[in-house]
């Protein structure tokens, strides 16, 4: 091989890397441009579909009767709101103490390491299967659906995710704030309680308010467990109305009325989700810059 | 208050005593709970999976009426549609991987990747809602007849683009499968991709590769665990997806050749049948699907979670 031989096959070698990469670079950017038209189209079709559909009358009128006209998702708003504040007060606690047990106890211990390998496991266990298992243990105990029973459906789902963001945030307070506090002599809960957990607050908060957005839009564990309710009820004990199932049924029904109002209540849930989803972030992102 | 110091150093050891044993408790629920699902679950399914033994997987008989109960239907179905979503989302997730890590400029890395996060976060039955009134309509007039077209006319694989077009069944499903599993790989991809020690980019680079070279023959190699990892997450997500494949895969208990074709999948058999399932070998049955579903995903679950613990650990060793 002589000189201009080398250089010309350097040239062709050059040109094919090049043209290799353009079109992997191309390729990456479209795959990324996917992305957001999926994104963008989801929303249009939500805020066209469901936006005319959002009035007053959706917000102080219960779902109305097969075949009627009007009505409004008061009473799934409503059940909704019970269903995941209930979740909220129940997995909270559960949560954030398994996560302190985590970090301040079990460290590197093997049942700490067996619990975080199963908590990963839930995170991203069937929600349909959790439904199943409330089925089996509640209702097929007491004999009929219940907000209690949709209520600890929903908690299995969020305990997972409040203990992993608490262990992970926990983790970030440097260890020096805890042998502060020991140095003036604070016994250990006091430390894990009114330091640690305090420290890391911001954090906590952030997995909480994503566990909230994680089962505010759960359908699959609610259909065996809280079912739905066409009237309007605040009673736990009984089949309660949530706005998942309700969208669910409204969306497979015949009548217009009612898959305008699934729409209407698809729109209501996913910009509530969205914005938990913002907020968690602009929570956390506070706490790290200050 | 006159206590002694061995008085309040007793105290405060009976409180520590009891704030450990309390936390240590509720961390133990959520083993608990684990074990309380295989057990419930496997009670449950007993007396379906002893009735039609191992033949329960392998039989395509779905007769509420006879009471004869198979599950290679939704079993079936369950892994197909994951399997094409995968095909699908996992390319296409690399690509969003790579743009955010390597091609993104710095100060739009955040907003886009919390666009990904964000279409991570919407609720599937809105997926569900989205590909029953808009997707299957585009895809039965536009997508299907050219498939047909195209890849129908191929021998022997043509078979699986054949038929009516209704839009509605495992294709369909799949791809709304795909498009939801899509955000939740790439942000798992983007995570294992930063990992990578600049210095090796750097060194890469230096020596004249290009971009896509770094990509291919550096960041992917390092990671490989990591992303196998994450598609693995991806595909125990596929599995379990309830409500999206519901809307759109047709709810049809038989097994067809054409992709086409509607077909049924365990998670939405479960929620098509057991609100109304009698007491007896239907719903011991539909327990013994809810069953195999979570032995599935546990199985590949695990497996995703060593894969990623394995890439923590290279981190760690990296720092």
């Amino acid at each position: 091989m002589n000189n201009t031989q080398l250089s010309n096959h350097n040239a062709g070698l050059f040109r094919r890397r090049k043209l290799s990469n353009t079109i992997g670079l191309s390729l990456s950017i479209s795959a990324m441009a996917i992305g957001m038209l999926l994104l963008i189209w989801i929303l249009a079709v939500l805020f066209y579909k469901g936006f005319s559909e959002i009035n007053l009358e959706m917000f102080i009128a219960s779902a109305p009767a097969p075949g009627s006209e009007g009505g409004g998702l008061l009473n799934a708003i409503v059940g909704s709101l019970l269903l995941v504040g209930s979740c909220t007060l129940i997995s909270t606690p559960i949560g954030v103490m398994a996560g302190i047990y985590l970090t301040e106890y079990g460290d590197r211990s093997r049942i700490a390491e067996i619990t975080r390998f199963i908590t990963d496991i839930m995170l991203s266990a069937p929600s349909i299967v959790i439904g199943l298992f409330v089925y089996a243990i509640f209702v097929a105990q007491i004999k009929h659906f219940s907000g209690w029973a949709g209520t600890v459906a929903l908690s299995l789902i969020a305990v997972p995710v409040i203990v992993r963001t608490t262990e992970n945030m926990l983790r970030l307070v440097p260890g020096t704030l805890r042998e502060a506090a020991y140095a003036l002599g604070a016994p250990k809960w006091k430390v894990s309680f009114t330091i640690i957990l305090r420290a890391a607050q911001s954090g906590v908060i952030t997995g909480i308010l994503l566990a909230i957005a994680r089962v505010s839009g759960e359908t699959a564990p609610l259909l065996f467990t809280a079912l739905n309710n066409q009237f309007f009820s605040v009673n736990m004990n009984a089949p309660m109305a949530n706005l998942p199932v309700t969208i669910f049924q409204f969306a497979m029904s015949p009548y217009e009325n009612w898959n305008g109002l699934a729409w209407g209540g698809a729109l209501l849930i996913t910009m509530a989700v969205l914005v938990l989803n913002i907020l968690a972030r602009v929570v956390f992102r506070e706490k790290v810059q200050g | 208050m006159n206590m002694s110091r061995s008085q309040i150093a007793k105290r405060q050891q009976f409180q520590d005593a009891l704030f450990q044993y309390s936390t240590q408790f509720f961390a133990g629920l959520v083993l608990l709970a684990l074990l309380g699902i295989i057990i419930s679950l496997f009670k449950d399914a007993w007396p379906a999976l002893h009735q039609f033994g191992f033949g329960f997987f392998t039989s395509t008989e779905w007769d509420i009426v006879g009471g004869e109960f198979g599950g290679f239907v939704p079993i079936y179905g369950t892994i197909i549609t994951s399997f094409i979503a995968l095909l699908i989302a996992v390319p296409l997730s690399f690509g969003i991987a790579v743009f955010l890590t390597e091609i993104c400029p710095t100060s739009l890395r955040r907003p886009f990747g919390t666009a990904v996060e964000l279409l991570a976060a919407v609720p599937s039955i809105i997926y569900g809602m989205f590909g029953l009134f808009f997707f299957v309509p585009i895809f039965a007039d536009y997508v299907e007849p050219a498939l047909a077209g195209t890849l129908g006319q191929i021998p022997f694989i043509g078979i699986l683009f054949s038929g009516a077009f209704n839009g509605i069944g495992i294709l369909c499903a799949s791809l709304i499968l795909a498009m939801m599993i899509l955000p939740f790989i790439a942000s798992i991809m983007r995570d294992v991709f930063e990992i990578v020690p600049p210095i090796l980019k750097e060194s890469a680079y230096g020596i004249g590769c290009t971009t896509w070279e770094v990509i291919c023959r550096i960041v992917l190699p390092y990671t490989s665990t990591g992303v196998i990892g994450g598609i693995m997450l991806g595909l125990g997500r596929a599995l379990g997806e309830t409500m999206a494949v519901t809307f759109v895969i047709g709810n049809a208990h038989k097994i067809s050749p054409s992709l086409f074709a509607a077909g049924s999948s365990i998670a939405s058999t479960l929620a098509n049948e057991f609100g109304e399932a009698e007491a007896g070998a239907h719903l011991s049955s539909l327990f013994a699907l809810g069953l195999s579903l979570f032995i599935i995903t546990l199985i590949i679950l695990s497996l995703a979670k060593f894969m990623l613990i394995r890439m923590e650990k290279a981190k760690g060793l990296k720092t």
